[in-house]
């Protein structure tokens, strides 16, 4: 095991600017990734339920509908998948000082998510090469095994992020990882909070993401039963899963004040550790104190244990050399609850009207916040992920490898991300703009769809 | 076989799959850039695009595959390469993505100029991934990656005569898989005249492997004398082999055998890519780090091994019916000349 020294003794400690570069690059490709990835996860959901309903029912928009799904699956698959493939590059290119020292602790999560992927891959070529040539409850059930890996995969993807706020399963020694036990790393402590957290959030912005199409559509006059069946079933799907994501915040909020109480510290920009803490909302980050936040007195306390009285740890513990950038965590953090609480609130609305007269809100305003909500809820996602990933600097390994020993100590790293940004800039315009292209044409335009094909009862 | 050994086999059969599957996308992508003028180059398009799209960048997932291996069971190996290679790794990961996104984008498309936009970046993006990841393929096995992070030369390291001579190996093979899978799948489709196309210029990028392999050797000798040493001992075999199928594929492409001739210029690729290994074992990195000494521990590896038994469960069954339906409806389809 020599081999090992040499590989952390590197050329030269990495410029700050490169290691700002590196951070912004990753910061790209995975707040691209992420999108794609919730739909890659929620997606097959919507499709396989229109699927299913046009089956049971034989109604022909619902079959037109999962249709459409289908084909905006495959593109946004293809993206995603490239996407994915540049992140496991980058796993090396930017942070060798990670995978060389970790790679083997963290490899197990990678390996099961990559047999889920490609499970997904392999049925999803199947599933949209199929949609006639098979009877069509076989067809729909090779549409299962797709939503079943896909969300494996986020599953598994996630339990690597978990172990670097948790890490464990290893004993260090020199500075190397040794003793290693891999399935100890992969089921750490924060697998539950933050895998669950993800899921839903996947489910959740997908919904919201389809469903504001269908409600822009509908503000330009596009009011068939197609149109209304196309915003209610993800709108649904999303609506429900609110309230159900608030709770799971609330617990990966305490699995977080428990396991890394800095980043709840920084996510609530609380720096001093004290009972009565107080829930402060927005607030301007100055040196070690927040001003003119709106305070709910005691409301941290009440939320991380139920009593004023309980003590809450603030950022004064540890040193200012060990403390994530505070004002960003807080902003983020308050960003994310926010567009949590404006969707629960977009989707009581319609919960009421729907209760009352089986119809949509008839104020436009509905359709309005409906249209930008998925928009919100990607915001909510990339706010929540800066929460977990900024929250945990300065490291990236928590408590064992600093995020300026795991970067890449190669030059000219800037360049890379420039090249990288700009390519990510195209690629969104284009992305955009085909699926643009997909909502008003009924050509097969998934790669993997042949094109005699047209699908069943599109007429 | 020890662990290592035994996830060292299995990584390498996941890079050969990928060549073989990923390599004749790739040159799929080469022969859609010689297609010729929008109007002509049609119905060769249309071939392409036919035989690449049910599993379409599903290939992808083998390299993803290899690379999760590579640090999972040599994270030493892996850091040390992508610090030290990560220009050619970048632009190859930018070639990837750039063409998974055009040829889909493309299909979508509905404007002659916008298909002209996609199809180029598609096109140039086929030509600019494997010429990458052939140039990595040089840097190391010409032991130009020394262990550690970022220790080699950044630009010398992949801009060498060992480096450039794989990169357009690789760029030129990928064009001949295809070229042979493209002469298979026509004529399967019933297009003869497109057969034919394909054929005269897989025949000739056939040749032209040969006499860049037989130059290329004068290369190694000066360039990477270690790695030539090893392909004329211990790998002289392989290196014969991989001659000795290539030939024969290139005749029997000659004789329109188009089936038994992809079959033999597979042959020859398998037998180039373990090759190399074969010259160079038991390094890994040279000069000295051996596999034995880069692996992980052996919890990591047999977890590993099991992942991959369980996953081959799962994932060898629908991939045989995969191809199984795009076989199929190639055939009944067909596509239009």
């Amino acid at each position: 095991m020599g081999a090992w020294q040499s590989v952390l003794s590197a050329a030269g400690p990495a410029s700050p600017a490169d290691l700002i570069a590196a951070r912004m690059q990753m910061a790209v490709s995975l707040g691209w990734h992420i999108v794609l990835a919730c739909l890659g996860v929620g997606m097959p959901a919507l499709m396989l339920l229109v699927e299913w309903r046009a089956i049971r029912t034989g109604d022909a928009d619902y079959r037109r509908l999962a249709h459409q799904w289908a084909k905006a699956i495959g593109v946004l698959f293809a993206a995603g998948a490239v996407s994915g493939t540049v992140l496991s590059f980058e796993m090396g290119l930017l942070w060798p000082g990670l995978m060389g020292a970790y790679g083997q602790v963290i490899g197990v999560p990678f390996a099961t998510e990559g047999v889920a992927f490609f499970v997904e891959a392999v049925f999803l070529g199947i599933y949209l090469y199929t949609w006639d040539r098979l009877p069509p409850r076989v067809h729909l059930l090779t549409g299962v095994p797709v939503l079943l890996a896909g969300t494996a995969s986020a599953f598994f993807v996630v339990c690597a992020n978990a172990w670097m706020n948790r890490p464990q399963g290893f004993v260090l020694s020199g500075g190397v990882a040794r003793q290693v036990s891999p399935w100890r790393a992969m089921f750490n402590p924060a697998v539950p909070h933050e895998t669950l957290h993800m899921i839903v959030a996947a489910f959740m912005t997908t919904g919201f993401l389809v469903a504001g199409v269908y409600a822009a559509g509908m503000l330009r006059g596009r009011r068939d039963r197609y149109d209304l069946l196309g915003f209610l079933v993800p709108f649904t799907m999303a609506a429900l899963l609110t309230p159900v994501q608030i709770l799971v915040g609330d617990f990966a909020g305490r699995s977080v004040a428990t396991l890394q109480p800095t980043k709840l510290a920084a996510a609530e920009a609380l720096f001093r550790t004290q009972a009565r803490a107080p829930l402060s909302i927005g607030g301007l980050v100055s040196g070690d104190r927040l001003r003119y936040a709106l305070e709910i007195p005691a409301g941290l306390s009440l939320l991380m244990g139920g009593s004023p009285d309980t003590v809450v740890q603030g950022l004064d513990r540890v040193p200012p050399a060990d403390r994530p950038p505070v004002a960003i965590v807080h902003l983020a953090f308050d960003a994310m609850v926010g567009a949590g609480f404006l969707l629960l609130l977009l989707s009581a609305w319609l919960g009421v009207t729907w209760w009352r007269r089986r119809g949509l809100p008839r104020s436009p305003w509905f359709l309005r916040l409906a249209a930008v909500s998925g928009a919100v809820a990607v915001l909510a996602v990339e706010a929540g992920w800066t929460v977990t990933e900024v929250g945990r600097q300065p490291w990236t390994v928590y408590g064992h490898l600093r995020t300026s020993d795991a970067v890449n100590p190669a030059p000219a790293l800037w360049t890379g991300f420039v090249v990288v940004a700009l390519v990510y800039a195209v690629l969104t315009v284009f992305t955009l703009y085909v699926l643009r292209l997909i909502r008003w044409s009924e050509r097969p335009v998934a790669p993997q769809e042949p094109d005699r094909a047209p699908g069943p009862g599109v007429s | 076989m020890d662990l290592a050994q035994a996830v060292l086999v299995v990584m390498w059969a996941g890079l050969t799959l990928y060549a073989l599957l990923a390599g004749a996308d790739f040159g799929g992508g080469v022969w859609d850039l010689l297609s010729g003028r929008s109007r002509t180059g049609m119905g060769r398009r249309r071939l392409i695009e036919t035989s690449i799209g049910p599993v379409w960048e599903a290939n992808h997932v083998w390299l993803i595959f290899v690379i999760v291996l590579l640090w999972t069971a040599f994270p030493a190996v892996f850091a040390s390469v992508m610090s030290t290679l990560y220009i050619p790794l970048t632009l190859a990961a930018l070639g990837i993505v750039a063409r998974g996104t055009a040829f889909a984008f493309r299909k979508a498309a509905t404007e002659l100029w916008q298909q002209r936009l996609f199809g180029a970046a598609f096109a140039v993006s086929s030509v600019l991934t494997p010429f990458c990841l052939g140039t990595v393929a040089g840097a190391i096995a010409s032991g130009r990656v020394p262990p550690g992070l970022a220790r080699g030369d950044i630009l010398a390291a992949w801009l060498n005569p060992t480096s450039l001579l794989s990169g357009v190996l690789a760029l030129m093979v990928c064009a001949y898989l295809a070229g042979a899978y493209l002469c298979d799948d026509a004529t399967r489709a019933g297009h003869p005249g497109l057969a034919e196309w394909f054929r005269v210029r897989a025949l000739a990028a056939a040749l032209a492997i040969g006499a860049v392999a037989l130059g290329g050797m004068v290369v190694l000798r000066s360039d990477a004398p270690p790695l030539f040493s090893g392909l004329t001992h211990r790998a002289l075999p392989l290196v014969v082999a991989s001659a000795v199928f290539g030939v024969a594929s290139l005749l029997l492409l000659y004789r329109r055998a188009y089936l038994p001739g992809r079959i033999a210029a597979m042959l020859g690729v398998v037998a180039v890519m373990w090759g190399w290994p074969l010259a160079q074992y038991p390094l890994m990195l040279l000069p000295s780090l051996t596999y034995d000494r880069a692996a992980a521990e052996p919890a990591v590896l047999a977890a590993t091994l099991v992942v991959i038994a369980a996953g081959s469960l799962l994932v060898v069954p629908p991939m045989v019916w995969l191809f199984a339906v795009q076989r199929r409806s190639l055939r009944d389809a067909g596509t239009p000349e």
